[in-house]
């Protein structure tokens, strides 16, 4: 089906209109946490995006190798070997970003964007469209990231990439875990407003990229559906 | 060499896991819109992350240190997780019905849960014993709990509030979150 859409759409959509963080509130965690410097943002945007190109390029690759039963678990072992790699070239070569990501680079693993995009299109499509899907999902992720990163850094330390602003005014509370809680949920709002777009009601089992594959909550959905019917 | 009462409390109030260190946000806004759903879910991830702490542990100092794949525990860990959790499912289904069928809905989607691989490789980084490790599990797991039930009640007088319309939904809910965390914040220095 999206065989026929041409590679700039399948670039771009994941910029703006199908953005991850803030239009499908995929990936969360990584989004508050590494977010209290711009620089970070962006860092951990980049190490994402290289696992998700590798990741969908490989899994469109072998998606007629892996048996349907057993695929969730083949994505993830090909995910991780990605964040494996990610992490020894960034500790090589860029210490201090391996430092500050920490713990939240071998969390990519379970980044549900990655496994949302190898699950809801590299597993469908061919690899020259997984490859500019993953690179727009990538980088539609690295600017919500560097955004939320720019503005807790600026509210929050009066400095942006290093350099000193000199504000007058700094609010410590931002760089703190409930500043992120707080630019997130303004950021959407704002996006909302822009795009005039009714706000997602809620986060749950349905915006999950999974969801249709996921047994469980099939069967919850099914039993619902069972509920009504009586 | 920190005693196991501090490690349990300081990771159910210091270092809280939703609210302190942002893991598991996913089922922390998703599963938190009723008091018993919370109940179940946290129930259900401290339950696999005290069990993944005990699996992996094993692994980790008896078959990756020895053979020095120190670099490989992202993806051996991810998938005894993954492992544990199809494991315990198969088990609770046939053995202890009742107990699946509260927990069960909530087992399949704990893999992807960025918490309990966070705590199991968090116990390796800080390098605690086995006990220590279990204890941080537990520690972790009960203040996942504890944020999901907290959360779960200021949502639903969230919901009945009247907010501004761009702000309806998961913005309105996101700044309830941030509120919640803030209240957190007042238990950092504590130990």
């Amino acid at each position: 089906m999206a065989e026929k859409k041409s590679g700039l759409y399948e670039l771009t959509k994941g910029l703006i209109k199908e953005n991850p963080t803030l239009v499908t509130l995929l990936g969360m965690c990584p989004t508050l946490a590494v977010t209290t410097m711009a620089s970070n943002g962006i860092g951990m945007g980049l190490a994402t995006t290289f696992v998700l190109i590798c990741s969908n390029a490989v899994i469109s690759l072998l998606k007629n190798v892996i048996p349907k039963a057993v695929r969730l678990p083949c994505f993830i072992v090909v995910i991780a070997s990605f964040v494996t790699l990610i992490e020894f070239i960034l500790k090589g070569y860029i210490p201090a970003l391996y430092d500050s990501l920490g713990l939240f680079l071998s969390l990519i693993t379970v980044n549900c964007i990655i496994l949302g995009r190898a699950e809801a299109f590299a597993s469908k499509n061919g690899v020259f469209h997984s490859i500019l899907d993953g690179l727009g999902m990538g980088l539609g992720f690295t600017l919500s990231l560097f955004t939320m990163g720019s503005i807790r850094e600026i509210i929050g330390t009066g400095q942006w990439l290093g350099i000193d602003l000199h504000l007058p005014v700094t609010m410590t509370m931002f760089i703190m875990p409930a500043g992120g809680f707080f630019t997130l949920g303004a950021v959407i709002a704002l996006v909302n407003k822009l795009t005039k777009k009714k706000p997602p009601q809620e986060i749950g089992c349905a915006n999950c990229p999974n969801a249709a594959n996921c047994p469980t909550f099939n069967k919850e959905n099914n039993e619902v559906k069972e509920a009504a019917a009586q | 060499m920190k005693s196991l009462l501090v490690i349990l409390l300081s990771a159910i109030f210091v270092d809280n896991f939703v609210l302190s260190k942002f893991m598991g946000i996913c089922p922390f806004l998703g599963v938190s819109k009723k008091l018993d759903s919370a109940a179940g879910m946290g129930a259900a991830v401290t339950f696999v992350m005290v069990c993944a702490t005990l699996c992996t542990y094993p692994i980790y100092m008896f078959v990756l240190m020895p053979m020095g794949l120190e670099y490989l525990k992202t993806i051996a860990f991810i998938l005894i997780i993954a492992l544990f959790v199809q494991l315990v499912e198969m088990v609770l289904k046939k053995k202890v019905p009742s107990l699946y069928s509260a927990l069960g809905v909530f087992l399949p989607l704990i893999t992807t849960n960025c918490a309990v691989l966070g705590v199991t490789i968090l116990n390796i980084d800080s390098g605690y014993s086995i006990i220590q490790s279990v204890f941080n599990a537990l520690g972790a797991g009960l203040g996942f709990t504890l944020a999901l039930l907290i959360f779960s009640g200021v949502r639903s007088r969230v919901n009945a509030a009247n907010v501004p319309e761009t702000f309806k939904g998961v913005p309105a809910t996101l700044i309830a979150a941030s509120i919640v965390s803030v209240s957190f914040m007042g238990f950092s220095g504590m130990f």
